[in-house]
């Protein structure tokens, strides 16, 4: 019974001081970061890699999603002959759930573990350690391009995942199910709010990519350099960042959407 | 794809993806525009129950949409709900001043819109005019209540 | 010693429980190339990092270029890192830039020189270590001998006052073992360097050091010229140098005696 309570202290302790240690790291690395041309240069080149080659798999998660949605809501709105309100039904589940969620759990495995890795494997190789005595610090030159490419990165990619999703929708809808083109739209138009639906999902996204991004960063700088360490990370990585997205959802759910 | 000039076009493609994606989603997601852009006519009408009317419910003429609501408000004097109509432009000066508004419900469980039928007057509706002619929701609960108590007098 | 460039004094570190150094103390005589040997794992690359303020020491004084490291701030300490190379025992390329960007990474980090000037100094440290041809080359293009090369490029690029080298010859066939021996030797000469090799490849690191500490278990064992080491009849000194399997430096891990073992009534249902 002791033991267990020392053990859960234990655990309490290891997690407050890896929380502490993972805010002075976010807080050192933003704090100083550049503004020069050279910082907009590693910054670009970490979008893209953080971004743009996490494109595809989003291109095509939105549009299966999209397309699943709209065939399985059709089956059950056509049992209430209300299959006209398919499209507020795939576009409000898209905008406000599915695309902030799903794009970020894809992006934390895509893009989340492959920057645990990278940052891992410079770190085995002695690259941070060997820019730390040539006297740049790597917190700014590694680490802050890199956090402020998932910042940006993750929203984007959500608002295009909604935009393809919007679309999957419509082609299984109207294209092949046959429910009116232009109840489709307008259903959606009249239930879709600029500001409570669109908006507050790119808010949660925002939220989902500074969380997953500084996971996916901080369990880079601070494993273990060795290959069983970089592989334990890039785990770790998945794993908490998807439970933090999902658990962060259901939050920020409650207080984005519980008075409509 | 270490190249910088790849990398920089395909950045600046993959924002302007995004923003196109948001434009997207602003005009045709959520009708961000329709309101604003449209420059038609407002005309009022009072119900005794608007049921679960809303603003920017749809306003039809022979089933298409034709407006808007843009707003409700409460008649102090009569405690009815005066209802805003932002209609077509195009109707303007067509519609005569007896044409009839009903809140209707698209389906059994659907949204509440309303519906206008045109009368038989030789004037017409301009803006800021008032409708006389209006019909209240259909309240299922109502209809229920009645057919109940209708048929427990039996 | 005035011209000591680096003093440690009764340095202890730890990590975790176990404790790493306990009062080491050593000092690095300027213009000359020390060794620093000892078995694996007794933190020879521990103590390079504490020379570069990488880490901090639980007690005892670092002293460089007659600054006490672990009290400088984080500026002094990169101002002071920018007169220290380090030669990393993988190599420590920049895995996304080239040779050449590599080598020029230090010049273009700490100097504004316009970047025609930037390529000569390049071309003159790639000529020094023998890859100027290699200029355009990733490091993924590189074998093991000529990342360290192009490392030590790297590492002279702002010609350092102090240049570590940890485990240089490491790992290297016999031919570039060679080359970069005589590379380590050439560089302290002409550039009036002092060099620390940390390493456990006694004969090479031996040919060329003026001066040499054996570290073990946490301390200094033994110190002296390479002819004076080579004389000891110090029993740990004559393990290291002769290479014997047993000795001092025991070659069992710590245990309770085999017998002892063997017949323990261990419980092995566990598994």
């Amino acid at each position: 019974m002791l033991d267990w309570l020392a053990r859960l202290g234990r655990q309490g302790l290891l997690l407050t001081t890896a929380l502490g240690r993972s805010s002075i790291f976010l807080f050192q690395s933003l704090a100083g970061f550049p503004k020069s041309s050279e910082a907009l240069t590693l910054w670009l080149r970490q979008v893209y890699s953080v971004g743009v080659l996490s494109l595809i798999i989003i291109l095509v998660s939105g549009l299966f999603i999209g397309m699943v949605l709209a065939l399985q809501g059709y089956t059950i709105l056509v049992d209430f002959g209300a299959e006209q309100a398919l499209g507020q039904m795939v576009a409000l589940s898209l905008t406000r759930e599915l695309a902030p969620v799903v794009a970020a759990l894809l992006f934390a495995g895509r893009a989340g573990s492959a920057l645990t890795a990278e940052i891992g494997l410079m770190k085995a190789t002695e690259q941070l350690s060997s820019l730390e005595m040539i006297g740049v610090d790597p917190l700014r030159r590694i680490i802050a391009p890199r956090l402020l490419a998932g910042f940006v990165a993750l929203p984007v990619l959500t608002i295009i995942f909604t935009f393809v999703g919007v679309w999957g929708g419509w082609l299984v809808g109207v294209d092949w199910l046959g429910v009116d083109e232009g109840a489709f739209w307008s259903n959606m138009q009249s239930s879709v709010s600029f500001r409570e639906d669109v908006l507050n999902g790119v808010i949660k996204s925002l939220v989902f990519a500074f969380v997953v991004t500084w996971i996916a960063v901080f369990q880079g700088y601070d494993l273990v350099p060795t290959s069983e360490g970089i592989s334990r990370a890039t785990t770790r990585t998945v794993v908490y960042s998807s439970l933090a997205v999902l658990g962060l959802d259901f939050v920020l759910t409650a207080l984005m959407f519980s008075n409509l | 794809m270490r190249n910088q000039r790849w990398v920089e076009v395909t950045v600046g493609a993959f924002m302007l993806l995004g923003f196109a994606a948001l434009l997207f989603l602003a005009f045709k997601v959520s009708g961000l525009a329709q309101s604003s852009e449209q420059d038609g006519f407002e005309v009022e009408a009072c119900f005794g129950d608007i049921g679960g009317l809303k603003p920017r419910s749809r306003v039809t003429l022979a089933g298409v949409t034709v407006g808007r609501v843009a707003a409700i408000d409460l008649d102090f004097q009569w405690f009815e709900a005066c209802v805003t109509l932002q209609l077509d432009k195009n109707l303007a000066n067509k519609l005569t001043t007896d044409t009839a508004a009903a809140i209707q419900t698209a389906g059994l469980l659907g949204d509440n819109y309303i519906s206008l039928t045109p009368g038989i007057d030789e004037t017409y509706l301009a803006a800021g005019d008032s409708l006389k002619d209006t019909q209240s929701a259909l309240i299922l609960e109502q209809l229920v209540n009645q057919f109940i108590s209708n048929s427990s007098k039996d | 010693m005035q011209d000591d460039l680096v003093k440690v004094n009764n340095l202890h570190f730890s990590r975790g429980d176990k404790a790493i150094f306990s009062g080491v103390n050593l000092s690095l005589r300027k213009g000359k190339i020390t060794a620093i040997l000892g078995p694996s794992g007794t933190g020879k690359t521990t103590l390079l990092h504490l020379i570069g303020g990488q880490l901090q020491p639980a007690s005892g004084s670092v002293e460089v270029f007659g600054q006490e490291v672990p009290n400088l701030g984080r500026k002094a300490l990169f101002e002071l890192r920018s007169r220290m190379g380090v030669l990393f025992q993988s190599g420590a390329l920049f895995t996304d830039m080239t040779v050449f960007d590599n080598v020029a990474f230090p010049l273009r980090v700490h100097t504004s020189l316009p970047e025609s000037m930037i390529r000569d100094l390049v071309l003159i440290k790639l000529e020094a270590v023998g890859l100027r041809g290699a200029r355009n080359l990733m490091p993924a293009e590189l074998s093991g001998g000529m990342a360290r090369r192009v490392a030590l490029a790297r590492a002279v690029a702002l010609d350092p006052e102090l240049l570590m080298y940890d485990e240089p010859f490491a790992g290297q066939d016999p031919i570039s073992m060679g080359v970069l021996v005589q590379l380590v030797k050439r560089l302290n000469q002409a550039l009036g360097l002092t060099s620390v090799i940390v390493s456990h490849d006694l004969a090479e690191t031996l040919s060329i050091a003026d001066y040499a500490y054996i570290l073990a278990d946490g301390k200094v064992i033994a110190e002296g010229t390479p002819a004076e080491l080579d004389a000891s009849m110090q029993d740990e000194v004559r393990q290291f140098i002769g290479g014997l399997p047993d000795g001092p430096v025991a070659f069992n891990y710590p245990a309770v005696s085999f017998a002892d073992d063997l017949f323990a009534q261990e419980d092995l249902t566990y598994a």
